[in-house]
């Protein structure tokens, strides 16, 4: 028994991880490959996501209740960098749009430089007020055409038509500006101020996107995005993959008629086409993920990680010790939103659509903060675990219910009004489920299933 | 239009109905709220994310007991019937909190956890009480106001004044503006002249030397649970009352109730209180269409075209968030020098 333990305690990371793989696995065989890599690649995306939240919880101890909003940036930036010029709205509205949104900088910049120089506050507010109004005025003007611009296909702006790849970056980047701006103010006050402006932001975030039409279509949503890999249509006519579907299935095929031969083939092919896609974004997203441990792994063992680690076991020693602690959480706090922000990107680009109303908080910031804790905070794989397993608790949910209030139906008679109740509720049970599993593993395993080794320096 | 004083008459008439009582009504609910986060947050030294939840947990008792109530016919004519069970749903609340303070926060307390991993549990707290009131209820709006839905109508008021713009002032703002105005007497005369309120300051401000002068810490958690949950079923209830429920809105309430909580000074009842009116001031003033105010005012070559609305409504939670950053900005400790309860 002690034994066991130990092997436990020595190989946790190993022995959790196969039993997760065994699981996946055993839901390939039975239900389909397709399935399992897409559950996969949902769990890479989130277990970067993940990684981010880790970053700033387990390294610096920032409570950031906004994933969902630097998620939503992540997303935006792909629309922005990955879409078409719509050239038509451009010339409608583009310039006004463009003046109006330089009128709100610059009112902002100067009510900010004048305050810097100590001019009469009525005075600046008077300024600032004036120059709101006439931005005002523009903007809804800007917006009013550029909406009107074909708006069942369009009746936006567009991106930039650059490769979508690229707002990978882009999408980091702007999450990183947001959490630049939120942490130099809250970051210096008390710990609960950083959460509560997080929440706010991100709640904001969603409602600009939902209500500017001509930002990113608002409600519309955003459909054909570009793809980083290829489609499942041309690896269809693709030979290789025709030969290769054909040399696995040939024992099975070998015994049916030439007709029967290419039509089962052609299913094959089918299947493997859309397994041979969703492959290509699982190596992408990997690639990305142990990227990204890898460099926290290493700035970690850097004379910069052991000043974080000093920092979050001792505030009041560093500080002491002539370190900056604000500084260091505003670093914290951006690295760790723009991974949030990459990986929103990456599941737009995923996803292949861009869904405003997909952005509720259970399913970005609290499945996410499941997912570190589950995992163990701290704790870089454990992050990756717990996104894991989390994922695969949050899409077996939904279908684990209805099977029980069938089994549950069986037992009641037909028609029964409460059946039916509870039939259409049942997906409300999630916020009560995972609500539990957060405060359980807090209560009492608030190490998580991996918890961080490296407690002291 | 007749002449010009009657205009201004009617322009002020104009935002009485539509600024002025909405936003006193929308002031005191928001009042209550932020006394439950303020409380919560002297006494238990954490920021309550559950508290939106919470109301709707309160709201959620009071529709249930509504209806049970009007099913049996037991209801008094004029009166809303969810004023009659408040009471008892005050008890179902405070129940339900202090179950949750006792499987959760409690544990937090006697570690000497964080403040943040307590905010952390408060999420979790949300979630299920957010899921709670979902199951129950279902996530769609709905309304159980009943009885008489104006002290005066708009045409009553009419045809009493004689004036062009009327003024109806709803039972449900009435009922918000007395019972908050109560609610609001009754805690700080509970905070400031009862031995047991006196023991919750002194608990607050100072907990080992309280504890030294033989206050039960029990004790003040479970009356500072009592108290939120008046507060907040009550608050939950109003609101009801006035909006309408919607799950939803009331987890969103969270934004504009941390606002009036830290514009005022967290931890400070009193600028609690002014917080909220200040927050629910501003977004109905901003987000007021005065179009229509400007034609009583203006002569006529200078009527406005367009809404001379400043904010889209859709966007009334950022006003809330803009109030708060530019307060954080500025004067961090708020307008009341709250408390500032330091991380330990």
């Amino acid at each position: 028994m002690n034994n066991l333990n130990n092997i436990w305690q020595s190989y946790r990371a190993i022995i959790t991880f196969s039993l997760m793989g065994f699981v996946l696995l055993f839901v390939g065989f039975n239900q389909s490959w397709a399935l399992v890599i897409g559950i996969i690649n949902m769990s890479l995306i989130s277990a970067i996501m993940a990684l981010g939240v880790n970053i700033q919880w387990g390294y610096a101890g920032l409570f950031n209740v906004g994933i969902m909003g630097f998620a939503a940036l992540g997303g935006v930036s792909v629309v922005l960098i990955s879409q078409q010029p719509v050239t038509e709205a451009i010339d409608v509205g583009g310039i006004k749009m463009l003046f109006a949104l330089a009128l709100g900088a610059a009112t902002i910049a100067a009510g900010v430089l004048l305050n810097r120089r100590g001019v009469n506050k009525w005075l600046i507010s008077l300024i600032v007020v004036i120059g709101y109004l006439f931005t005002r005025f523009y903007f809804s003007e800007a917006s009013k055409l550029i909406e009107k611009v074909d708006p069942a296909i369009t009746g936006y702006l567009g991106g930039f038509g650059l490769p979508i790849m690229l707002s990978w970056i882009v999408g980091g980047l702007a999450a990183a500006g947001a959490a630049w701006w939120i942490g130099k103010i809250t970051l210096s006050l008390r710990s609960d101020y950083l959460a509560i402006a997080t929440l706010g932001i991100s709640e904001i975030i969603i409602y600009v996107i939902k209500n500017e039409d001509w930002f990113v279509r608002g409600l519309k949503n955003v459909y054909g995005l570009q793809r980083p890999v290829p489609y499942e249509v041309d690896m269809q006519k693709s030979e290789w993959l025709q030969n290769i579907v054909a040399w696995i299935h040939r024992s099975e095929l070998q015994l049916l008629s030439q007709s029967e031969q290419i039509s089962k083939l052609s299913d094959y092919v089918r299947e493997a086409s859309v397994v041979f896609v969703k492959l290509s974004y699982s190596g992408l997203f990997l690639l990305i993920l142990i990227a990204f441990i890898m460099l926290s792994n290493l700035a970690l063992n850097s004379p910069w990680g052991r000043k974080v680690r000093a920092i979050r076991d001792n505030e009041v020693a560093a500080s002491a010790m002539g370190k900056n602690i604000t500084r260091q959480h505003l670093q914290i706090f951006v690295i760790g939103s723009a991974i949030v922000g990459v990986a929103g990107a990456l599941l737009v680009t995923y996803d292949g659509i861009f869904i405003p109303t997909a952005y509720q908080p259970l399913r970005f910031t609290f499945l996410i903060w499941v997912m570190v804790i589950v995992g163990g905070s701290g704790n870089n794989l454990g992050s990756v675990l717990g996104a894991f397993i989390m994922w695969f608790i949050w899409i077996q949910s939904g279908p684990i219910g209805l099977w029980a209030v069938e089994m549950l139906g069986n037992y009641v008679q037909e028609g029964n009004t409460s059946l039916e109740f509870i039939e259409d509720r049942v997906h409300y049970l999630r916020l009560i489920f995972m609500g539990s599993i957060m405060l359980l593993i807090m209560r009492f395993s608030p190490g998580g299933i991996l918890p961080e080794k490296n407690k002291e320096l | 239009m007749t002449s010009d004083s009657v205009d201004i008459i009617n322009a002020f008439a104009l935002l009485t109905n539509f600024v002025l009582l909405p936003a006193l009504s929308y002031g005191s609910q928001l009042a209550l709220g932020a006394l439950a986060v303020t409380l919560v947050y002297s006494v238990l030294r954490f920021s309550n994310f559950a508290q939106g939840d919470s109301m709707a947990f309160g709201t959620m008792i009071v529709i249930l007991l509504t209806s049970f109530m009007i099913s049996r016919g037991w209801t008094i004519s004029g009166i809303p019937t969810a004023l009659l069970v408040i009471p008892i749903a005050i008890v179902f609340t405070s129940m339900y909190l202090l179950t949750m303070d006792r499987l959760i926060y409690r544990h937090y307390r006697k570690i000497k956890a964080k403040s943040i991993t307590i905010v952390m549990s408060s999420i979790g707290v949300m979630f299920v009480t957010g899921g709670i009131v979902r199951f129950v209820l279902g996530a769609t709006a709905q309304k159980f106001e009943d009885g008489e839905r104006f002290i005066f109508s708009v045409r009553e008021f009419k045809a009493y004044t004689g004036l062009e713009q009327g003024i109806a002032f709803k039972t449900s703002q009435f009922l918000t503006i007395t019972i908050a105005f109560l609610l609001v007497a009754f805690v700080f005369y509970f905070l400031q002249k009862t031995k047991t309120g006196k023991a919750m300051r002194a608990y607050s401000d100072n907990k080992e030397l309280a504890l030294l002068s033989g206050i039960d810490p029990d004790k003040m958690v479970q009356i500072t649970w009592l108290l939120v949950a008046a507060l907040t079923t009550i608050a939950g209830a109003l609101y009801g009352l006035d909006k309408g429920f919607a799950p939803q809105q009331y987890h969103l309430l969270l934004l504009p109730i941390f606002a009036s909580v830290i514009v005022g000074g967290i931890g400070s009842p009193i600028g609690a209180i002014a917080g909220a009116f200040l927050v629910a001031f501003s977004e109905i003033l901003l987000t007021y269409a005065y179009k229509k105010f400007l034609i009583y005012l203006l002569p006529l070559s200078m009527h406005p075209s367009s809404l001379v609305q400043l904010i889209g409504t859709e966007y009334k939670y950022a006003i809330s968030f803009v109030i708060l950053v530019i307060v954080l900005l500025i004067k961090p400790t708020g307008l009341f020098k709250g408390k500032v309860i330091v991380d330990e």
